[in-house]
């Protein structure tokens, strides 16, 4: 009897690759044999650069198109940056998708926001596309994204054709303004008391450094957003994404598998300990 | 499906169980004297088990000592644990070749060699059922795990001393086991000759224990083992209070002990070394030296180097304080909410082998305010 080996990957291929800002790279990338796999907002995938090794990389594309199979990766580690380097047609492994994903179907009839700091904004996007693409299912929208600097700003030009559409509220701010920068100035959660969203039938999803996400857990407590209404997706090392390497412990959870979305009230008490 | 009469079992039954053993292909593994330790390797014969010999333990302390009488159990548990051979420190998972413009991976080969552990003590039944759960008991099953594990035969033996940091009586897993064995040995050593009381628990060991020769247990040798069980559980080194063990820790994450254990710890990761039920691994990339070859490995991690909970930007858990308090709360308090189970099962292993003799049972007294006693 062959017994499934969730360790070993599956061979894919990049079919597109584009920079998505310095050190961010986008590839699109298909499976070289059987059908691509669904996945749901706000799992991940392990992508292995063969040689080099195995990353935990959000899937950053649209969860109705899962034969493009979209991942954004900053060029940090060296299998990241090995990633990020992989050309058309160049083979990478792929294990996945892994983890729970955003509350999409809890969001159903209330309003979401969605705040995102810096690379945080490629596991949203998915969750983004679906929003979108069900529109009538939920109320308000608004997304808050904050970067840095302007040239970090994720996936521009969808940000600005969405920012078109009368159905969805967009701000971006930026933390130091450079060149012909116009927009917000400021760290993101700056935004949140501003935006149009009815707090008690509220759904945050929130992704980015640890410390934006206590921050805009902050603020959006103090606009009167329940704790079991917020979501959160945590980042911790990760070596087998199933549950059985021991990594990505964050006290009483294990983040690949009880996560990486967690809704904040389950997880409050650990999040207020340093270094658990 | 355990028998319901135990037997009794002399010194050539127990030659005749190994020979069984092998018959049956299996790979024998049990304790032997080596490096001035009880160790668990492949054994031939009851000739290699480590006779007349027990051990002396204590916090950062171990030494093999003779004994007065020819007992082949007469020790505890040493530096090594069974999961050294169910899940292996080191485990090739696949190896991937360049062809053309594509990579073909190939899964490298399961072992198919069943094995037979002769001498596990109740407190390492219940560490291997903790490793069965952690790495057979969710979503996700370790394939490499689960071969060594299915078809293994386990041979346990019932303590008739305690050691100097054992407190599996605290931690409820011994001294007597009770669950998760073929067949379950107790040794009597009396007037009455050297013998062992034999206790089924699976059909297959009732199948191997039929193929030796063997006698029905005489009431007073039943009173006789129970005597063995008795005088080990009243012997523990060391006690912790397990009911409350949980919420103390939880409650207790910002602890003044903690910073004070962390004077101490080396953070060199014995501990997690020891361990029975530590399970944590990494994985390891390798290439030849033109790339067209490449492999992935796994082997055992510990939660006491930095490397275990970096992530871009530096370590989770970069101080001792925190490193220790994360394996501490792991064993006593999360694996609960991890598992549904404790992770420790007060083998004391960790206390032994301690280059600095840190306690577990020490410090969670400590944190429960009762003073080092």
């Amino acid at each position: 009897m062959t017994i499934f080996d969730p360790m070993l990957p599956r061979i894919a291929r990049t079919r597109r690759r584009r920079r998505d800002g310095p050190a961010v790279w986008t590839l699109d990338i298909e499976m070289a044999e059987g059908g691509p796999p669904a996945f749901a907002p706000g799992q991940f995938n392990m992508l292995t650069a063969f040689g080099v090794g195995e990353v935990p990389i959000s899937v950053s594309g649209d969860p109705a198109d899962p034969s493009r199979l979209v991942h954004t990766i900053r060029a940090v580690g060296p299998a990241s940056t090995a990633l990020a380097r992989l050309g058309p047609g160049e083979v990478l492994g792929l294990r996945g998708p892994f983890g729970v994903g955003w509350p999409m179907e809890q969001a159903v009839g209330r309003d979401v926001v969605v705040i995102a700091g810096g690379l945080g904004l490629a596991p949203l996007r998915p969750a983004l596309y679906r929003l979108l693409a069900e529109r009538e299912r939920y109320g308000s929208i608004v997304l808050l994204y904050g970067t840095r600097s302007p040239e970090e700003i994720l996936f521009r030009r969808e940000l600005e054709s969405w920012r078109r559409r009368l159905d969805i509220d967009i701000e971006v701010t930026v933390d130091h303004a450079v060149g012909d920068w116009r927009g917000h100035v400021g760290v993101v959660t700056t935004l949140i008391p501003r935006s149009a969203f009815e707090p008690s039938s509220t759904v945050a999803l929130v992704c980015g450094p640890e410390i934006m996400m206590r921050f805009a857990i902050a603020s959006l407590q103090d606009a009167g957003v329940a704790d079991d209404a917020i979501y959160l997706s945590m980042e911790r090392n990760m070596k087998c994404a199933v549950g059985l390497c021991g990594h990505c412990q964050m006290g009483p959870v294990l983040v690949c598998r009880d996560g990486p979305v967690f809704r904040y009230d389950r997880i409050r008490s650990i999040l207020g300990a340093r270094e658990i | 499906m355990a028998n319901s009469e135990p037997v009794v079992l002399d010194v050539d039954g127990l030659s005749a169980l190994f020979e069984a053993l092998k018959r049956r292909g299996y790979r024998v593994v049990g304790p032997t004297v080596r490096d001035k330790a009880i160790v668990y390797d492949d054994l031939d014969s009851p000739a290699d088990l480590p006779e007349g010999w027990t051990d002396e333990q204590d916090g950062g302390h171990y030494r093999l000592l003779r004994r007065d009488d020819r007992a082949l159990f007469g020790y505890v548990v040493g530096p090594q644990s069974w999961r050294q051979f169910l899940h292996a420190p080191r485990v090739e998972l696949w190896h991937g070749t360049k062809s053309g413009d594509g990579v073909r991976i190939e899964a490298d080969p399961m072992p198919s060699e069943p094995l037979a552990f002769v001498g596990v003590r109740a407190c390492e039944l219940q560490a291997i059922a903790v490793q069965d759960r952690v790495l057979m008991g969710g979503a996700y099953v370790d394939p490499h795990y689960r071969a060594r594990r299915e078809g293994a035969f386990l041979v346990a033996v019932n303590c008739g001393r305690a050691g100097g940091t054992c407190f599996c009586v605290s931690m409820e897993t011994g001294p007597k086991a009770t669950a998760g064995f073929d067949l379950s040995l107790t040794e009597l050593l009396d007037g009455d000759g050297h013998r062992f009381l034999v206790e089924t628990g699976t059909d297959t060991g009732q199948a191997v224990l039929a193929e030796l020769p063997h006698r029905p247990a005489a009431a007073a040798e039943i009173a006789a083992a129970a005597a063995v069980v008795e005088r080990a559980a009243a012997s523990m080194g060391r006690e912790m209070r397990s009911d409350d063990v949980r919420d103390l820790l939880m409650r207790n994450l910002e602890h003044r002990r903690w910073d004070d254990v962390a004077d101490r710890c080396l953070s060199c990761g014995n501990c997690t070394m020891v361990c029975p039920t530590c399970f944590c691994t990494t994985v390891e990339e390798t290439s030849g030296l033109t790339g067209a070859e490449s492999a992935r490995s796994r082997r055992w991690d510990s939660c006491f180097t930095m490397d275990f909970s970096y992530i871009h930007g530096g370590s989770v858990r970069s101080s001792t304080r925190s490193r220790y308090r994360q394996w501490m709360t792991h064993k006593l308090a999360t694996w609960h909410d991890q598992f549904d189970m404790s992770g420790c099962v007060g083998c004391g292993r960790c206390i032994t082998w301690c280059p600095v003799g840190i306690d577990i049972t020490e410090e969670v007294r400590a944190i429960r305010g009762d003073g080092p006693n």
